[in-house]
This record gives structure tokens, sequence and C-alpha cells, in this order.
């Protein structure tokens, strides 16, 4: 039995196609941006690289409006019983960051290439204007924040997925496999 | 030396100096009113041209219409300020591939000697410095005008080119074959001072 919308003990299908959508694009978002950065002239996904990287990129800050909107109008599965205060206080802190760094992290990108006033192409579908430009390097301190705010959401990734494997491997709690929509009920601790 | 004599060598120094100076007048290069441009023209893959500038830079140069010899130039260039009309081209430029601008925030050059032609064209030698290199280069030049401006100054402009490598300037990003040089072009107008 699937749930379309989040329970109290367990998260609905779209949430965790979200996440794991999410996870993906940034797995391979953050690679791509080092390597289309790399590349000679003559390579021939110097032009075509960054072009997937801004296309994917647009469809992360779509995907977190679309996660966002979906978190306001359903219940988030509460914290497992098992987990210690400061654990929960710092999930959520942890999730809020990512929300944070996931926003400011596509719009600094966006900012790079609309500097000029040119817009992206979403994909083969459509292009987004430009909305803000002209700023003095505008291009160079976007680009600065981009970097540091895209390291900031890898480190913050690695220390999500050591949080979730301790709560599985240590822990042995329920968390991890909540994430995959393994478990339909929390097994409480007696 | 009488105290006479030496009095009469001081004034006929201070004299000639003077004289000297007059005519060599000092220009100061119109970035204000922006009617000086440093341009760059590079192949794009041998099949178009490639055109950018740098929007900052400033700088000054005597000329004396009586002795064009003793002129003398010196530019000094924001290499962050490199513009091609395209912001994540611009980005590019500013990196570590090219200009590295964080590290050589500045270009220069500095002539080292002149000689001009009667039809006003002449040779323009000088030090460039970029990216903290700094090699001799030779920039031919053209005197496009001089005379007042209809606002109460006096204007002198020139015209040059000149082609460097950019390998010289450890510039080695491959841009391919027909891409290893670029040629500068500068078009200066000075107000005398």
């Amino acid at each position: 039995m699937i749930a379309i919308k989040s329970e109290p003990d367990r998260y609905g299908v779209p949430a965790l196609i979200l996440h794991w959508l999410m996870a993906l694009l940034v797995a391979a978002l953050f690679p791509l941006g080092l390597y289309m950065t790399s590349l000679d002239y003559y390579h021939p996904w110097y032009q075509l690289g960054p072009w997937w990287h801004k296309s994917f990129g647009l469809l992360v800050l779509v995907l977190l409006v679309i996660r966002m909107v979906w978190r306001g109008i359903n219940m988030n599965p509460r914290p497992l019983s098992a987990h210690r205060p400061w654990e929960v206080s710092l999930s959520l802190f942890v999730h809020r960051l990512f929300y944070l760094l996931l926003f400011f992290t596509c719009i600094s990108g966006y900012l790079i290439s609309t500097a000029d006033g040119r817009s992206i192409e979403f994909f083969t579908w459509f292009e987004v204007p430009a909305l803000i430009s002209g700023i003095e390097r505008q291009e160079d301190v976007a680009g600065d924040v981009h970097f540091v705010l895209a390291v900031s959401i890898i480190m913050l990734t690695a220390l999500h997925i050591a949080g979730a494997l301790k709560h599985h491997f240590i822990d042995r709690d329920e968390t991890l496999k909540r994430i995959f929509g393994l478990v339909a009920k929390e097994k409480r601790r007696v | 030396m009488s105290y006479k004599n030496y009095l009469g060598t001081i004034v006929a120094g201070v004299v000639l100096s003077v004289s000297a100076n007059l005519h060599a007048d000092e220009y100061l290069i119109d970035t204000k009113g922006a009617h000086a441009f440093i341009q760059f023209k590079i192949s794009h893959l041998g099949y178009s041209w490639l055109l950018g500038r740098f929007n900052e830079f400033g700088g000054s140069f005597s000329y004396d219409e009586k002795n064009p010899s003793a002129s003398k130039v010196v530019v000094t260039i924001n290499t962050a300020s490199i513009d091609s009309n395209h912001a994540e081209r611009d980005k590019h430029l500013r990196g570590e591939d090219f200009l590295e601008v964080k590290k050589y925030p500045e270009a220069k050059f500095v002539s080292t000697s002149y000689e001009e032609k009667v039809d006003g064209k002449g040779t323009l030698k000088g030090d460039f410095t970029l990216r903290g290199v700094t090699r001799p280069i030779v920039i031919d030049v053209r005197q496009v005008g001089a005379g007042s401006d209809p606002w109460g100054g006096f204007r002198r402009g020139f015209e040059g080119t000149t082609r460097i490598a950019l390998k010289d300037y450890n510039i080695d990003y491959d841009l391919g074959p027909a891409s290893k040089e670029l040629e500068l072009q500068l078009h200066i107008e000075g107000i005398r001072q």
C-alpha cells in the first residue's frame, strides 16, 4: 500500500520522489560543475556541459519550490520517538539549511549566466529571462558565491549521510528505512 | 667661477629646461570622457574575429612637436575590466586560464622610445606587463590629429596596433592554432594639461 500524503510515521510517495530526485541531481550537478569548468576549448562537452548543468540546476529550483509547497500543504512525519531532543533539533536545522543552500546555489548560478541580460535555456523547452543583471562584476561575485554554497551543500550532505548511517547501524532505528519508504509503522522502543 | 657667472649659468639652465618643458606638453588620456579605447581582436577558431576591450585604464603621455622622439607614454590597465560582451566568457577570461586578475590586477605599458616619420606614422617601443610578465613590444603608431577642442582645451590623438602572443605572457589555454596571438588596438586621445 502506498501513500500519497505523508503520515505521522511515514513519508508519502511524492515526498520520497522529491527527496531522491533532488539527491540524484545534487550528486550529479556538483561533479558536472567542476568537470565542465575544467574542460579545454575543443572538448565536445565545452558547451554541452554548461547547458545540461543550467537546465538541471533550474530543475532543482523547480523541485525545491514544489517541495516547499508540498511540505506546506502536507504534514511532515514526526521524528521517531527514539530520537533524542538534540538529534531532532539538529536534523531540523540541517534540513532547513539544505533548503536555504539549495535555493541560493540555484539563484547564484542563475545570476552568473544572466549577468549580461542573457536568458537561460530550460532544456529545449523555453528560456528563462534575466531578471537581475548589470551589477558590477556580477558574474564573478555570483560565481564565487555559487562555488562556496555548492561545496557547503556537499559537506552538509556528508553530515546528512553520516547521520542516516548512524541511525541505521548504531542506533538501529527506522530513520534510514523511512526515507526508502520501507516501513509502514514505527517500531517503538519499549 | 665668479658669482655672476654662476648665477648666469643657473638662469640659462632654468630657461633651457623651462623651454624644453614648454614644448614637451603633458597630456592626460581622456578616460573620463571615454575618448580612449583599448581593444583586442583575436581569431575565433580561425573562422571569425572576437573583439573585446578593457573598460578601465588610465595614463598620460608627453609630446613635443619639435622633438617627437622625446615622447613618453605610460598606461595602466585594470585587467578585471575586460569586456567581451558576454558575462560568462568575461568570467572565464578573468580566471586562472587567462588573466588571473585576482593575482594580477594590473597590466601596464611604459614606453622606452618613439620614432616618428614625416607622415605622422611612428614606432613606439616599450615594456608591456601582463599577468606578471614584462616583455618589450613594438607598437605601430599613427597620429590621428591634434588641435583645439570646442570647450577650450587642446587635444591630441593617436592610434596604434601591436600583436602579442598569449604564450609570451604565460597564457597557455589552448584556443586553437589560429588564436595563439591577439591584436591590441589602441585609440588614445589626450587632453593637454
